[in-house]
C-alpha cells in the first residue's frame, strides 16, 4: 500500500477578530505550468532560482496596448522603455512589434543600437548623457529629451562640432494632482521654466524643437492625471506657435502605466484597481482629441510604458530552503530568491504560488531571502501553504525592474530564460560563475601570494 | 485525568480547551500524534508509527514531531 503524502503537524490557534472582507484563504492552487513548461521541469535543467519569461505573453500585451491607443488616435508609437528590462532578447521582441527604444543612458543607447534599432527611432532620456553621449545620438538623428538648462547648454555649446541640426524635445514636469509631484525631471510649468527653454532653445536657430515630454511619475493609477497633463502641454505648443510659428510634431506622455502587481499598503488587490490600458487610451486619446493643436495639426502620440507592458510577462521560480520559527512562534521559510533578485520587494506585494499540488492547510508565514541580512524579506506575514524544504515556489509578474535593478551581492544571478510562441526554452541571461567576477577584478602585485 | 484528554478534539482536527475556552485548529498529522501522545507512546514510537504511516524520512518526521510538542507544551496541552 503506500503511503499517505506527509505534511507536517501544526497547531493554530482560532483567533476572534474583525471579519476580513475577503474572508479566509482559500486553497492557494499550484502553478505548474507557463505556456504549457512544467515549472519544474525548468528548474531541472536551468537550476533554482531561475527568472522565466513568456514571450507569448509580452506579445500579447503589447498589441492589447497598442490596440487600446491606435483604435482612438491616429499616430501612436510605442518606444520601449529599456531600464524596465534590456535582456536584447526581451528588447528585441519589443521592437519586432514596433516598439522604438527608450533610453535613459550610454549604456542603454548603446544597447539599443546593437539591437538594430536605426538612431531616429532612439528617445534618449534622463539627466544623464555625457558631451559624447549627446555627440553620438545627435549625429545618428535620435530624438534627445533634454531634462535640464545645463544639458541645453552642452547641445548649444557642441553644435559647431556636430553632422546633424539636433532634434530635440524638453522634458516638462507639472502639478497634475499626482503626489508626490516629479519635479526633478525637466523644466516645471507652472513656473515658467519650460516656456523660457523654449525660447532659448527656438531663439538659437541651430537646434529643432519637435517635441514635448511629460512622465508624470511611476505607477500611476489615475488615469485621468494624464489628461491634465495633456491639456497644459498643448497650452504650450499653442504659446510656442503663436511666438515662433513653430508646429509640436509629437508628445510624448511617457510611461508610469500601473501593472496588477499590489502595492504594500495598498487595501484593495491591484488586480481589482489598476486602470486598463483602455482605461489609460480613453484618458489620453479623449485629451489629445479634445485639445486645439495649431494649425489644427495632430501631432504623434508616443508612449513610453515599461512596467505594464513586461511585468505579467516574467516569473521567478526557485525552491525552500528551509522552514524556522521565528521568537514569537511564527514561522518562516527561507527560500533561495531574496531581494537581490527582487529589489522590488520592498515596495509590492508579490504572489508567490506553490508548484506542486498542496493541502488545504496554511500557516501565517514571512518568506525570506537567502541573504544574511534581516531586511531580506519577500513577503511579510501571509496565509502560505506548508511547503517543505526542496519544495518550489513561483513569483508571478517580476518581469519589470527585477533583471534590471538586481543586484550581484553574497551570490551570483541566476539564468533567465524565454518560452517562445512554440513552447522552446531558451537561456537569454546566462547564470554568473565565479569567472565573471575575477576578470573584472585586479590583485596588485604585492597581494599577490602564491 | 492528563491535560489531552481534557480537551475536545474533532476528526477533522477542530480542538476545545474547555479550560480556557480557547480553540485550535491541526491537521491530520497533528491529530495522529496527538492520537498516540494519549496512549502513552513514547517519541521513537511515534516517529516509528508516523514513518509507517507516512512517506517521510526519519529525520524530517522527528524534527517536525518535537517542533509540534513545543507548540503543544507552549498552549499547555501537555506537560
Amino acid at each position: 500500500m503506500s503511503k499517505k503524502i506527509y505534511e507536517r503537524p501544526i497547531l493554530r490557534k482560532v483567533v476572534e477578530g474583525i471579519p476580513n472582507k475577503f474572508g479566509s484563504l482559500k486553497r492557494l492552487r499550484p502553478v505548474e505550468t507557463i505556456d504549457n513548461v512544467a515549472i519544474n521541469d525548468i528548474i531541472d535543467e536551468y537550476g533554482s532560482p531561475v527568472f522565466i519569461i513568456s514571450e507569448k505573453t509580452i506579445r500579447e500585451t503589447y498589441k492589447t496596448a497598442y490596440c487600446a491607443f491606435s483604435t482612438r488616435y491616429p499616430k501612436v508609437q510605442f518606444a520601449w522603455s529599456y531600464k524596465t528590462n534590456y535582456l536584447d532578447a526581451v528588447c528585441r521582441i519589443f521592437h519586432q512589434e514596433g516598439s522604438w527604444a527608450e533610453v535613459v543612458s550610454g549604456f542603454e543607447y548603446e544597447k539599443a543600437l546593437d539591437n538594430n534599432v536605426s538612431g531616429s527611432k532612439i528617445i534618449f532620456n534622463g539627466p544623464d548623457k555625457s558631451d559624447a553621449d549627446l555627440t553620438r545620438a545627435i549625429n545618428n538623428k535620435s530624438l534627445i529629451h533634454i531634462d535640464h538648462f545645463d544639458e541645453l547648454y552642452t547641445i548649444i555649446e557642441i553644435l559647431p562640432k556636430l553632422k546633424e541640426r539636433p532634434q530635440v524635445a524638453i522634458r516638462v514636469n507639472m502639478d497634475t494632482g499626482i503626489i508626490p509631484q516629479w519635479d526633478r525631471f525637466g523644466f516645471n510649468y507652472e513656473n515658467g521654466e519650460a516656456w523660457n527653454a523654449i525660447n532659448r532653445i527656438l531663439t538659437d536657430g541651430g537646434i529643432d524643437l519637435i517635441g514635448l515630454h511629460i512622465h508624470i511619475g511611476t505607477y500611476i493609477t489615475m488615469s485621468k492625471a494624464y489628461s491634465i497633463a495633456i491639456e497644459k502641454l498643448a497650452a504650450l505648443a499653442n504659446k510656442t506657435f503663436d511666438r515662433f510659428q513653430k508646429s509640436i510634431s509629437y508628445i510624448d506622455v511617457g510611461g508610469g502605466f500601473a501593472s496588477q502587481n499590489t502595492l504594500q499598503g495598498a487595501y484593495m488587490p491591484a488586480t481589482d484597481t489598476t486602470p486598463s490600458f483602455d482605461d489609460y487610451a480613453h484618458a489620453i486619446t479623449t485629451a489629445m482629441t479634445s485639445v486645439n493643436f495649431p494649425n489644427n495639426e495632430t501631432p504623434t502620440l508616443i508612449l513610453e510604458t515599461g512596467r505594464a507592458l513586461i511585468d505579467e510577462a516574467g516569473w521567478l521560480a526557485g525552491s525552500v530552503l528551509a522552514n524556522k520559527r521565528l521568537a514569537d512562534g511564527r514561522r518562516a521559510m527561507v527560500i533561495d530568491s531574496g531581494i537581490n533578485l527582487l529589489f522590488t520587494a520592498f515596495w509590492y506585494d508579490y504572489e508567490i504560488f506553490p508548484v506542486q499540488e498542496t493541502s488545504f492547510q496554511s500557516e501565517p508565514t514571512t518568506i525570506y531571502g537567502p541573504l544574511c541580512m534581516n531586511i531580506d524579506v519577500v513577503r511579510n506575514n501571509i496565509d502560505f501553504p506548508l511547503l517543505n524544504k526542496g519544495d518550489r515556489f513561483v513569483i508571478k509578474r517580476v518581469g519589470a525592474y527585477t533583471m534590471t535593478q538586481w543586484m550581484q551581492f553574497i551570490t551570483y544571478r541566476p539564468n533567465v530564460v524565454l518560452i517562445d510562441l512554440n513552447g522552446k526554452v531558451h537561456v537569454i541571461r546566462k547564470e554568473e560563475n565565479k569567472e565573471v567576477f575575477r576578470i573584472q577584478e585586479l590583485v596588485p602585485k604585492h597581494l599577490q601570494n602564491k | 485525568m492528563s491535560k489531552l484528554n481534557s480537551l475536545a478534539i474533532s476528526d477533522n482536527g477542530f480542538i476545545f480547551k474547555p479550560s480556557t475556552g480557547e480553540s485550535f485548529t491541526t491537521n491530520e498529522l497533528g491529530l495522529f500524534i496527538i492520537q498516540f501522545l494519549k496512549e502513552n507512546k513514547s517519541g521513537e514510537e511515534i516517529i516509528n508509527a508516523i514513518m509507517q504511516d507516512f512517506d517521510v524520512d526519519n529525520v524530517t518526521a522527528g524534527r517536525d514531531m518535537y517542533e509540534f510538542l513545543d507548540f503543544l507544551k507552549k498552549e499547555n496541552m501537555i506537560d
